[in-house]
């Protein structure tokens, strides 16, 4: 294709991600650069229902014209990325001078939110992704191997927990592991401990959002795998077969190889979701022992009276490039065999 | 509170009606956002009766009200022409200079409300109470008699010890329940005990917050004590999820907010041997302090700043009329009303006793609500027992310092 067609025939969507890509996520980070004007406080004599008091009110006047010329607020620099809300570089290095071993460090960068946010986000991806793959496989082996007449009902009930919508589903198994709800009741019986609580330990919460995660997102990676099985040649099989290769070695050295590239697509797609894990922790109620990225953003947006864009602003474009180094490795992989096939 | 926000999300309710205009209004546009709720609904529904030729009510009643509130009345001409505000939406509201001053509005129409009702501001009318609200405690009488407790609990140091008798008389593993849900919830009980010290928040005169100091460690050992008589779930707990266990009957003390009293004494979704036992009281006080440990909220009007002074009056005038004694009258039970025609009753004992014990309302302050996030997102560590309560205190001030900077209160 000469240069000229192909920007002619990429302008449409080159325009559009501008628009609703590029130009968003400039704005955000423009917005993070930014903190609030500087309020002019004054004590007045406030009175309601319940008596009078003497107390601190802004003076809205003093900041008004102040706040027109410049709406953004005043310009603050990577100010918000490096205070103690977010990357808290200054709480680190103190931490790191003062501790005497690095468990102790460790445990002081969790006490800061945007590292406790990290620590889940993380653990939550690394292990919820690979989890993913491997069930989504299984299942797709199995319901493969299935007799037709049940594979159409198998693969309709299999897709459920992708169809809910994960604050429902969420909140769906809230209810149910509650002491009060059927797993919760249920997991009393069995480890007979009437104190056993999925709510209440952060270790059992962090377990149970995994659980979830992999619950939600297997039927993903299981659809995508099963449509990968429709296209083994079934020559190859057949030959394999009569080699005397036993299933478990038609499936490791003839199926998954040519289902490589599926694995690949599947791994992206999971470490773009997983990192911004969102829903559940809402569905929850998980925040006082597990939060993410995501999580700290909708909260400064929306968490209490007034929102705190800066903070909201940081947090995204930080979670923008952690998406960006995570995805890397795959990034590199897919372009290194890209090029080997123009070669 | 997530959660109810979220599962009402989409539930917003627009209600427009078109009876005969009886309110004296010849012309404007009136809409109103709010809070969700049997009284907010009552208020509401009133004010609509005043649309007619020429007149247009509309109301928008969410609990998301929080979230939009500031965009609406940020635009020019303001979306909705009226906000039913509280202690602490209203200073948000101020904060941006969004309401306007009722001076004249309340002179020209107000006659009939109480001086105590005006909620002034640097001499300046900008809201007209209406409601009042307030945590306090709520006892199971025949669960403390079972036990052998003589008196409902004064004090939250009776409370530890009632509670101790319910559970070691083998009565409930976890009798006592607060809204602990860790975020806005949870802060608010930690608002509410450290009201109870007397002590305050902030350095006087200035945005410098002051909690960690001997009143905020005893406040947070006083929560940890109750929590641990508490179901395991309760940083799970919001006003939902305790009302629903009260109504179970599966706890004998509970401090909850006055406006559920009337639906945990309505016998709905309950059973009479909970209901004729449940006895509503004042907030306790603690540590041989006066003061009830609770904060006192009002629910009031107050009109945008960016609308005509056509829809203005038109909007003051309906809004009275929602409030007028025959609203109150009609709907007596509904909470505690501010207004003329209220007779108090059952279900607003607590709320009442709360206030005549002398509880304090919530601050009004503008970087209040900064602390409150700080508060939220950082105390359930200590009640986790994986931090000293100094820690705890200390992790508040310095997000409370680097979120009030964000929010220009600190240089």
């Amino acid at each position: 294709m000469k240069n000229r067609t192909f920007f002619w025939f990429i302008l449409p969507s080159l325009v559009t991600m501008m628009l609703f890509i590029a130009l968003p996520i400039g704005s955000v980070f423009i917005q993070s650069l930014h903190i609030e004007h500087t309020t002019v406080l004054k004590e007045v004599k406030n009175c309601g229902p319940f008596g009078c008091k003497l107390e601190m009110q802004v003076d809205v006047d003093a900041t008004s014209q102040l706040k027109k010329d410049r709406p953004l607020g005043k310009f603050n620099g990577f100010g918000t990325y490096k205070n103690r809300n977010h990357l808290a570089v200054s709480e680190l290095s103190t931490a790191w001078t003062n501790s005497p071993t690095f468990g102790v460090f460790l445990s002081e960068a969790y006490n800061l939110p945007f590292y406790r946010a990290l620590a889940f986000t993380l653990t939550y991806t690394f292990l919820v992704t690979p989890l993913v793959v491997m069930l989504g496989f299984c299942i797709a082996l199995a319901v493969n191997s299935l007799p037709k007449r049940i594979k159409g009902p198998t693969i309709f009930v299999s897709l459920l927990p992708m169809i809910v919508t994960p604050l429902i589903g969420s909140l769906i198994l809230f209810w149910m592991i509650d002491s009060e709800g059927i797993l919760g009741a249920s997991l009393q019986w069995i480890f007979e401990d009437p104190s056993l609580s999925l709510k209440a330990s952060p270790t059992l919460t962090w377990a149970m959002l995994i659980v979830y995660g992999v619950w939600h997102s297997a039927p993903f990676a299981f659809i995508i795998f099963y449509a990968g099985l429709q296209t083994v040649p079934a020559e190859t099989i057949e030959a394999a077969m009569i080699d005397g290769a036993s299933r478990w070695e038609r499936t490791r050295y003839v199926i998954l190889p040519h289902l490589v590239p599926l694995i690949v697509f599947i791994a992206l797609i999971q470490l773009m979701d997983n990192f911004r894990v969102f829903e559940p922790i809402v569905g929850f109620s998980a925040q006082a022992s597990a939060t993410s990225l995501s999580w700290i953003i909708f909260n400064d947006l929306a968490g209490g009276e007034g929102s705190f864009f800066g903070s909201a602003g940081a947090t995204s474009v930080l979670t923008i490039l952690g998406v960006a180094v995570l995805l890397i490795p795959v990034l590199f992989r897919t372009w290194r065999d890209f090029k080997g096939k123009v070669v | 509170m997530f959660l109810n926000k979220i599962t009402v999300a989409g539930a917003f309710m627009f209600l427009g009606t078109t009876a005969m205009a009886g309110c004296g209004i010849s012309s404007g546009n009136v809409s109103i956002l709010s809070n969700d709720f049997p009284a907010i609904q009552a208020v509401t529904a009133a004010a609509s009766t005043c649309a007619g030729d020429g007149v247009m009510v509309e109301t928008n009643l969410t609990k998301d009200h929080k979230d939009i509130m500031v965009a609406a009345l940020t635009s020019n001409p303001a979306q909705y022409t009226s906000i039913i505000a509280s202690n602490s939406t209203l200073v948000t509201l101020m904060n941006d200079g969004l309401v306007q001053s009722l001076d004249a509005l309340v002179a020209k129409h107000g006659s009939g409300l109480k001086p105590s009702q005006l909620v002034t501001v640097d001499g300046k009318i900008m809201a007209v109470a209406f409601m009042a609200n307030a945590q306090h405690l709520f006892s199971r009488s025949d669960m403390l008699e079972q036990a052998g407790v003589s008196s409902i609990p004064a004090t939250y140091e009776d409370v530890l010890v009632a509670a101790e008798a319910i559970k070691s008389a083998g009565l409930m593993d976890y009798p006592v329940a607060l809204n602990t849900k860790a975020g806005w919830n949870l802060a608010e009980e930690f608002v509410n005990m450290y009201m109870g010290t007397g002590a305050d928040f902030f350095k006087p005169g200035t945005a410098e917050v002051a909690v960690n100091n001997d009143h905020g460690v005893a406040t947070l050992n006083m929560l940890k004590s109750l929590v641990a008589y508490s179901n395991p779930d309760y940083l799970t707990y919001d006003s939902n999820a305790t009302q629903a266990e009260w109504e179970a009957g599966n706890i004998a003390l509970a401090t909850l907010w006055g406006s559920r009293g009337g639906a945990v004494l309505d016998g709905e979704g309950s059973t009479e041997a909970v209901t004729s036992t449940t006895v509503l009281t004042g907030a306790p006080t603690w540590g041989n302090n006066a003061r009830p440990a609770s904060t006192l909220w009002w629910d009031g009007i107050a009109i945008s700043a960016n609308i005509s002074d056509e829809d203005a009056e038109a909007t003051f005038i309906a809004m009275m009329h929602g409030i007028s004694s025959d609203v109150i009258k009609a709907n007596n039970d509904a909470t505690v009303w501010l207004g003329d025609g209220y007779t108090p009753s059952a279900a607003s004992a607590g709320v009442t006793a709360t206030a005549a014990g002398g509880a304090a309302p919530y601050p009004m302050l503008p970087f209040m609500g900064t602390l409150h996030g700080a508060l939220g997102a950082e105390i359930s560590d200590f009640l986790q027992g994986s931090e000293s309560a100094e820690q705890a205190l200390m992790d508040v001030e310095a997000a409370y310092t680097a979120a009030a900077t964000e929010k220009g209160f600190l240089k």
